[in-house]
């Protein structure tokens, strides 16, 4: 599950990376503090790295690249804060309802584009996204619109036997949001060892051999994408359930864009590297922007670094190294 | 009603004229270096800005050639820089690069002439209403279309006629063999980059004289123009054409039945065409 | 005494204070700073990028010289006061995000902002659950001291129902009855349309209106919706670089010749990037340079000309009210506590250097919003020797008769 899925080099880490990357997630609220963090930012992290992981599903180990991912997100945002404002005021039912609300767009999205490859296939999930987009934007009596859609919070756990409380207590959201992201991230990693990750993995590496060894390669594009943005309208349902709060820029072309940097800048060919990207994308996010007006230069430098320079991606790079 | 219609009819061809512009660079680009130009609306504004400078300097009608030739040179270095290295990697760096560059630009320029809006003066001549009762038709939207046929028919004859133009072309349907031929491509990709970014800059001065100038004028344009190539078909300019003058029109009648669907429907079009005719109006069967 | 049982002013807290500072660098989320030599920390989030970035530049100018001006006096009881300036970027979502930030990472004692009515609702929000005192300077929607208002929330600017009232009898008076509105499809255009409708329709008036994008550039197929209407006006409701892109059409299109353009807020900045052609109609103004005999404003205007080389606004006076008030409110209160801030400014009225109007400026009880005189005239192009003289005021009106506590809708609830 450490990722390195086909090289015999990786399983001989794959306990120590597990144990490793666990432990800095269960303690974070303990030790983020002290390197000038505060919880809700550690939470923030594991949505937004659980939404890059869901991306790197489909660049990393399909080989396809969505630049509107944001749709599905957002979808997650939307479903789940819906249900919360209107429905019912459970927790659980709200992530039911955006991983449904996202996983079923991306569906369906998924069955009209994947004859498309590299290059095109990003420029229509492109546009597809700004469908999602313009609905959450136009559909003031039901979103609300540009302002954005409250008057929802997340509600207290009930587990029968004791409650929890996750409105008030971040720590026990955190928790919370990790043990989500655990489930999540689990099954990602079971189907990725299944025959059928090994099938995509075997699409990623070369599309044509695939095709020869009679493998239906539209049908994997299609189901890899589908569960692709069932897991990432998970981590929407979970970014609602943060902000108590949707609103439509979580489903705007500006989001997919940081995803996909957030998955390249951990590197894409690692499990976990996605989950590293996606901290180290919005520490330094959130500092450039506080000490700048000029923030979306600094920002837009980023992106073209790590093009440049570290198109591996950190852990791609550190991997390379141990290896050689 | 038929009035409403009209009026909106002749809009659309306006604001579709946009689309043709921006989506024929756009897609040039796309079709020889295999990259998506996230930074095509920027580089858009950029060229309204730079005939903003040159205006006082050389007067409206110089700078309508000149800025858009400044700006293609912006996008040759850049291109030869940045852009050229990346060729061959897989699509999601080029992605990613010029989403950056975007960011970058658009700062950049905000930084340079500030967030408050410019207004770019065009010559009296131009700016009067032609007509009380066709009042929309003023000269110079008439002047803009005419601009982009001119820049539409000029581009199809360079493509066409010019030795640099039919390699392009060549260079469209089969890289390795135009390679093999002995012909330059790197250099090739370069030219055919700054063309595509001339077009962005010309739409970018036309642009400035109607609505004037912001950091984020060019940025309403780019995915609509996405739209344009995948509807008209990739690959084909003619398509790219078509597809822009297509949801222009559609755009700007559906606002006259119903304003709030007028940015959606654009997309509806896509995903219509996408069920109906994958490969867009004139698009290359396999070039998907 | 009175000070340190109130508040921890005092000399031994200060002490205190100091030796938890060492503490409070090893794990300073969990504890909570104590008072002391720590400066006062105001958070301000204006959408500094995006189409109302106009008007948050003018907004952060004038906080950042108040804050230049009592820092020099000495602070707020000899504290330094600082500002965190963040950019909201013209979005909700992020707004949000930086409230959190603010409060849970750097601490501020107090929030400010955002020109973005639906911001300024959406983070007033998290600053009442929060605890915090948060001040909106310049987002005009209702609820946010009407129908939503609550306990830690003031405003400075007018409401849509404050403005429109103050206006629609001279736009009525001046051009007719049969109005074509744009407005912008959010928080604040929702409200503004309604606040035109109430009285425009209350006074036997027609209208058609029309929602466009909050930074919508082109307007022109809804202007010739607009023109086959044929209205007496045409409202441009929409705010900022959309405004401006609005006006220029307008008089493009050569409608001006055909019918009056109005508005609530056209304000200075708009007013002064439109081409003369379009510096025209009748709108409401919330604060004007140009108020002879009123004093301090000269002193104002000639500072805000000095330090930013631009002519004092609105907004400046918006952002510089706002650092004043939070400095009063903490003289007051001797306290940083958002409870004890709240009920000090309840019913605060302005000193003369900070209200720079003739009349009476204070926070009203009810509902929290700051009562001035509007401004209501009409809009021209400069006279020739004064580049900045673009509005003349007609009517001077009250702004507590315009919009009356009881018509808010507001129902004030402190926590027990």
């Amino acid at each position: 599950m450490s990722g390195l899925l086909k090289s015999p080099p990786g399983d001989r880490h794959r306990l120590p990376v597990l144990a490793l990357v666990w432990m800095i997630l269960l303690l974070c609220p303990f030790w983020i503090p002290y390197i000038g963090g505060y919880t809700s930012l550690g939470t923030r992290i594991l949505v937004l790295g659980l939404a890059a992981m869901s991306l790197n599903f489909l660049i990393g180990f399909t080989g396809i690249v969505s630049f509107g991912h944001a749709a599905y997100f957002g979808l997650g945002v939307y479903g789940c804060g819906l249900i919360l404002r209107y429905v019912t005021g459970s927790t659980p039912l709200g992530l039911v309802a955006g991983m449904l609300l996202g996983g079923l767009a991306g569906t369906a999205v998924g069955a009209l584009i994947t004859k498309r490859r590299g290059i095109y296939f990003a420029m229509v999930t492109i546009a597809f996204q700004q469908i999602f987009y313009f609905i959450a934007y136009k559909w003031n009596g039901l979103t609300g619109g540009f302002d954005g859609l409250r008057g929802f919070t997340r509600a207290n756990l009930d587990l029968g036997f004791t409650t929890i409380n996750i409105i008030n207590n971040d720590y026990a959201f955190y928790y919370f949001v990790l043990f989500v992201f655990a489930i999540a991230v689990g099954i990602m990693g079971l189907v990725l060892r299944s025959p059928f990750g090994r099938t995509l993995l075997a699409i990623r590496e070369n599309e044509r051999r695939a095709r020869f060894l009679g493998i239906n390669i539209e049908r994997h594009i299609w189901l890899a994408f589908t569960l692709s943005a069932f897991f990432i309208s998970i981590a929407g349902g979970l970014y609602a359930l943060l902000n108590n709060f949707a609103d439509p820029s979580s489903l705007y072309t500006d989001l997919s864009g940081e995803l996909v940097i957030m998955c390249v800048l951990g590197g894409i060919r690692v499990f976990w590297g996605p989950l590293l990207g996606a901290a180290l994308y919005v520490v330094l996010q959130d500092y450039i922007s506080s000490h700048t007006v000029n923030w979306m230069f600094f920002v837009g430098l980023i992106f073209v670094v790590v093009v440049m320079f570290f198109p591996r991606g950190l852990l791609g790079m550190l991997r390379r190294r141990s290896e050689a | 009603m038929l009035q409403l219609v009209l009026f909106n009819l002749f809009n659309g061809l306006i604001i579709g004229a946009f689309y043709v512009l921006v989506s024929l660079g756009l897609s040039m680009i796309l079709n020889l270096s295999n990259v998506i130009n996230f930074a095509h609306g920027n580089f858009l504004a950029l060229g309204g800005y730079l005939a903003y400078v040159l205006i006082p300097y050389i007067g409206f009608w110089p700078s309508l050639l000149v800025a858009p030739l400044l700006t293609g040179v912006v996008g040759y270095l850049i291109e030869i820089t940045m852009i050229s290295r990346i060729y061959g990697r897989d699509p999601i760096y080029s992605l990613l690069l010029t989403f950056g560059l975007a960011f970058m630009l658009q700062d950049a320029t905000r930084y340079i002439w500030g967030v408050n809006g410019l207004p770019l003066t065009v010559p009296d001549n131009l700016s009067a209403p032609l007509s009380q009762t066709y009042f929309f038709l003023n000269a110079y939207r008439l002047f803009l279309v005419g601009i982009v046929i001119v820049a539409v028919l000029g581009l199809f004859a360079f493509l066409r006629y010019s030795r640099m133009g039919m390699r392009i072309r060549a260079g469209i349907l089969d890289l390795d063999t135009v390679s093999a031929l002995g012909i330059n491509v790197r250099r090739l990709r370069s030219l055919n980059f700054a063309f595509g970014i001339f077009l962005a800059g010309l739409a970018g001065v036309l642009a400035g004289g109607q609505i004037g100038l912001n950091p984020n004028m060019g940025d309403s344009l780019l995915l609509p123009s996405f739209v344009a190539i995948i509807v008209g078909g990739m690959g084909s300019l003619v398509g790219t054409l078509l597809g822009g003058l297509t949801i222009g029109v559609a755009a700007a009648l559906t606002a006259v039945v119903w304003p709030a669907a007028s940015d959606v429907v654009v997309y509806v079009i896509m995903a219509i065409v996408l069920l109906v005719r994958p490969r867009g109006f004139l698009g290359e069967e396999g070039m998907q | 005494m009175v000070q340190r049982k109130s508040g921890g002013f005092g000399r031994r807290r200060v002490l205190q204070g100091a030796a938890a500072i060492g503490a409070s660098q090893v794990a300073a989320p969990f504890i909570v700073p104590a008072l002391g030599e720590v400066p006062v920390k105001i958070g301000f989030i204006d959408p500094l990028t995006g189409s109302l970035s106009i008007q948050a530049v003018s907004e952060v100018e004038g906080a950042k010289y108040a804050v230049a001006e009592i820092n020099k006096k000495g602070g707020i009881m000899g504290r330094e006061l600082q500002l965190l300036v963040e950019d909201s970027a013209n979005d909700v979502g992020t707004g949000v995000e930086k409230i959190r930030k603010l409060i849970d990472k750097d601490h501020v004692n107090v929030t400010m902002g955002d020109v973005n009515s639906g911001i300024a609702y959406a983070i007033s929000q998290v600053a009442t659950q929060k605890g915090v005192l948060h001040i909106v300077p310049g987002g005009h929607t209702d609820p946010i001291t009407g129908k939503a208002c609550a306990w830690n929330v003031f405003r400075i600017c007018n409401t849509t129902m404050m403005d429109a009232g103050a206006v629609t009898g001279l736009l009525i008076k001046k051009y007719g009855k049969k109005w074509f509105m744009i407005s912008p499809d959010y928080a604040y255009g929702h409200s503004l349309k309604q606040s035109f409708q109430h009285y425009l329709t209350a006074a036997g008036g027609t209208f058609e209106n029309v929602y466009m994008p909050i930074a919508a550039s082109d307007f022109s197929a809804t202007l010739i919706k607009a023109r086959g209407y044929k209205p007496d006006v045409l409202i441009n409701n929409m705010g900022g670089l959309a405004q401006i892109d609005l006006a220029k059409q307008f008089v493009q299109f050569g409608m001006n010749k055909e019918m009056g353009l109005g508005a609530t807020l056209y304000e200075l900045e708009e007013i002064l990037a439109v081409p003369p052609a379009a510096q025209s109609g009748f709108a409401s103004m919330e604060w004007w340079w140009n108020q002879p005999g009123v004093p301090f404003v000269k002193q104002f205007f000639d500072g805000i000309m000095t330090a930013y080389k631009k002519p004092a606004s609105a907004r400046h006076w918006f952002g510089y009210v706002g650092v004043h008030s939070v400095k009063l409110a903490v003289e007051k209160a001797k306290s940083l506590k958002g409870l004890d801030l709240a009920r000090a400014m309840e019913g605060m009225e302005l000193p003369p250097e900070v209200a720079l109007q003739k009349k009476r400026v204070y926070y009203r009880a009810g509902d929290h919003e700051l009562m001035p005189t509007i401004f209501a005239g009409e809009v021209h192009p400069p006279a020739k020797d004064s580049p900045y003289d673009v509005f003349t005021a007609d009517i001077l009106v009250d702004a507590n008769k315009v919009l009356p506590l009881a018509e808010t809708g507001c129902h004030m609830k402190f926590p027990a």
